[in-house]
């Protein structure tokens, strides 16, 4: 099996489907001559052609909402939005039209439409080029919201969003777009949206986490197992909507304790969500307040953005809180 | 500005009538005052409390029906919320249009839109949202998607003047301009945007101009004339057909009533305009003619008055008739199955439902 990263394994999973099923189109800015800033499109128009793959004009309400045109015409569109730092211009056709269209008409019309997106901090991006939107889609009906956190993930995941009848917001992690580097089958296969993945069991304590926040947390896990005895079990949610509630009330059954973990700003961002679920279903298991290590409620800064992003010692400090309650 | 039919309901001076034979013309007179009728009766409707609120489109009959003629059966129609007439050039069923104004069992929407939010993908018109312009740039898609698939299909959406203001209607008209999509954009220019009048809207010399700058071609029609509209719509889908690409129309008419059943237009305009509007109604204009041909008697009118009512009356006495959708359908059609969050919540309310039956009976 190959070891190749996530942008690879993105590529490899557009083309995996666009041979599959004639219907799949990929749209956006710079995504067929150049292949995409971050080349994840790379070849695709030597092998498909400007019918189906094909450069947008600069406009992400466009891009969006062409996009909304071709999937009620029968079309299976996988739009990229370049940053998601740049989707908001396209909010209004995601949240009011994309994600309505099913239920609005009761079912009669639907928008198979998966939405590509890199997104989260940790490349010297500035505010514009480092945001994590996802509790916007999350909270918005309609819609589903995946973030896988290693290829081959990115690349299953990606499949099954194509598959999907139901509008995907899939958001890429670029921090590690190219750091993170994983075994990857050739061909197809896909990852079942709506499932979350233990990465490591431990009996202490759950950390619920996604995207690229998976890596810290793997690192503060080890440093607390080491350092403090303390045995935590990572979940990768992968699917934040609908998400695997019963893979998550499993392991806090089992431990009893939670910290979660995302980049996005704290007040209403997922951990809320998921902490408030937790709780209104596993009280009586729980040893310890469930906490959260998140971005701040700030606007994503530039030259400090590792004091923004939660790391090995920001987790460390929660796990040892969550077990010394 | 193009103009075949005066308001006097004579022909213009040199100007070429569509070919259209008397059945077809009759025909459009009968779908213009089914279009009036409903707005009228439905309006009527919402006064007396039966109906939540509508939509009317008085005055914008021949924009609305003389374009919607012009198109064939495949090609798209993507309404904003005013294009009753539309719907009725494609047959859509009156009882199913009721249903949906009704919001009961039956609606295809399941009750889940205000009235005016009908859509029919068998008909290839799209399903309606409130929010302004929104739709315009799924026609560039739709167009898009038809011109890949080498079909020789047109598209034609709906807005009003206001619209254009919209960010969407620039976008739409930028990305089907660079994919020369055959998207027809239709600008009702109804003058008025609720309260605010067309001078104020644009700084631009009229609507279709703006169609310049996007590289395309644009024109102006009067939009009473039913056949001038019909004319202007023809040959742009021609041209989009055989991949001339997008044309935007603005058809010059005259919102009659208010903005929708919410809107008193007194507070905003002089009535005196609307009188001057009136007399250059669309579908006394048409009647003339047709009267003036020997197509349309006083006695065939009074038919056509006499079915169009009996029909509303049917339709609407068993749409009213229905109940609500069930409960359950509350939560499904977010995604294609029902997830677990929604089953759930949907088991909370029937929980509360059930203890709230309990607690009045006690």
């Amino acid at each position: 099996m190959p070891t190749i990263n996530i942008i690879q394994a993105v590529n490899a999973a557009l083309r995996t489907e666009m041979r599959r099923d004639p219907r799949v189109v990929v749209l956006g800015e710079d995504v067929a001559r150049f292949g995409g800033v971050f080349r994840a499109t790379r070849g695709l128009l030597d092998e498909f052609g400007s019918q189906r793959v094909f450069d947008t004009p600069l406009a992400e309400a466009g891009i969006i909402g062409t996009a909304i045109g071709m999937a009620l015409y029968g079309f299976r569109p996988v739009p990229e939005i370049q940053f998601a730092d740049f989707i908001y211009p396209a909010f209004d056709q995601i949240v009011n039209e994309l994600a309505k269209m099913r239920y609005r008409s009761g079912g009669q019309f639907t928008c198979p439409v998966v939405i590509r997106t890199p997104y989260g901090g940790g490349i010297r991006g500035g505010h514009y080029h480092s945001q994590s939107p996802e509790a916007y889609f999350v909270h918005t009906p309609g819609l589903k919201v995946v973030i896988p956190s290693n290829p081959y993930d990115a690349k299953g995941l990606l499949i099954a969003a194509v598959r999907d009848e139901n509008p995907v917001i899939f958001m890429e992690p670029k921090r590690v777009y190219r750091a993170a580097r994983g075994e990857v089958p050739e061909g197809e296969y896909s990852v079942e949206l709506g499932r979350a993945k233990v990465i490591k069991e431990g009996s202490d304590v759950t950390i619920l986490t996604y995207g690229a926040m998976v890596y810290p947390v793997l690192e503060a896990s080890e440093a607390a197992e080491t350092e403090d005895g303390i045995s935590s079990e990572v979940i990768d949610l992968r699917t934040l909507m609908p998400y695997d509630i019963e893979t998550i009330l499993a392991s806090v059954k089992k431990t009893g304790r939670v910290v979660i973990v995302h980049e996005a700003p704290r007040t209403c961002g997922f951990g809320a969500e998921l902490s408030a679920a937790i709780s209104e279903r596993s009280f009586l298991h729980l040893q310890s307040p469930i906490l959260r290590v998140t971005g701040f409620d700030t606007p994503f800064p530039y030259a400090l953005e590792e004091f923004y992003l939660p790391d090995l010692k920001r987790v460390h400090r929660a796990l040892r809180d969550s077990v010394n309650f | 500005m193009t103009r075949i039919l005066l308001p006097s309901g004579r022909v213009a001076e040199g100007a070429r009538l569509p070919s259209l034979s008397s059945d077809e013309q009759t025909r459009l007179y009968r779908l213009m005052l089914l279009n009036r009728r409903i707005d009228e009766r439905m309006i009527r409707l919402q006064r007396q409390g039966r109906l939540g609120f509508y939509v009317g489109s008085v005055g914008e009959e021949a924009a609305i029906v003389g374009s919607a003629f012009a198109l064939q059966a495949k090609d798209w129609i993507l309404p904003c919320y005013r294009e009753l007439g539309a719907a009725l050039v494609r047959n859509f069923p009156l009882f199913d249009l009721f249903c949906q104004f009704v919001g009961n069992a039956r609606d295809q929407n399941k009750g889940r839109q205000m009235p005016n939010h009908y859509g029919s993908p068998a008909l290839r018109i799209t399903s309606i949202s409130s929010p302004v312009g929104s739709q315009i740039p799924h026609a560039t898609g739709l167009g898009v998607a038809a011109r890949l698939s080498g079909k020789e299909e047109a598209v034609l959406v709906y807005f009003g003047e206001g619209a254009t203001s919209e960010g969407d209607f620039h976008v739409a008209a930028n990305f089907a301009a660079v994919y020369k999509a055959p998207t027809i954009f239709f600008c009702r220019n109804n003058q008025w945007a609720i309260s605010v009048p067309a001078r104020s809207q644009t700084m631009s010399e009229n609507f279709a101009v703006k169609a310049k700058a996007y590289g395309f071609e644009g024109v102006q029609v009067d939009g009473n004339d039913v056949f001038g509209v019909y004319s202007v719509t023809r040959q742009a889908t021609q041209k989009a057909r055989k991949g001339g690409g997008p044309t935007l129309i603005e058809a010059v008419t005259y919102r009659q009533g208010g903005h929708s059943t919410s809107d008193d237009p007194r507070a905003y305009r002089d009535d005196s305009e609307v009188q001057e509007w009136k007399d250059k109604d669309p579908i006394l204009r048409l009647r003339s003619y047709l009267m003036s041909q020997g197509y349309l008697t006083e006695d065939g009118d009074a038919q056509f008055e006499a079915e169009i009512k009996q029909d509303i009356q049917e339709n609407l006495a068993k749409a009213e008739a229905i109940g609500p959708p069930a409960l359950e359908t509350v939560f499904e059609d977010v995604l294609d199955t029902v997830p677990w969050h929604l089953r759930e919540q949907l088991e909370s309310l029937r929980t509360a439902e059930r203890s709230a039956k309990v607690h009045e009976k006690i």
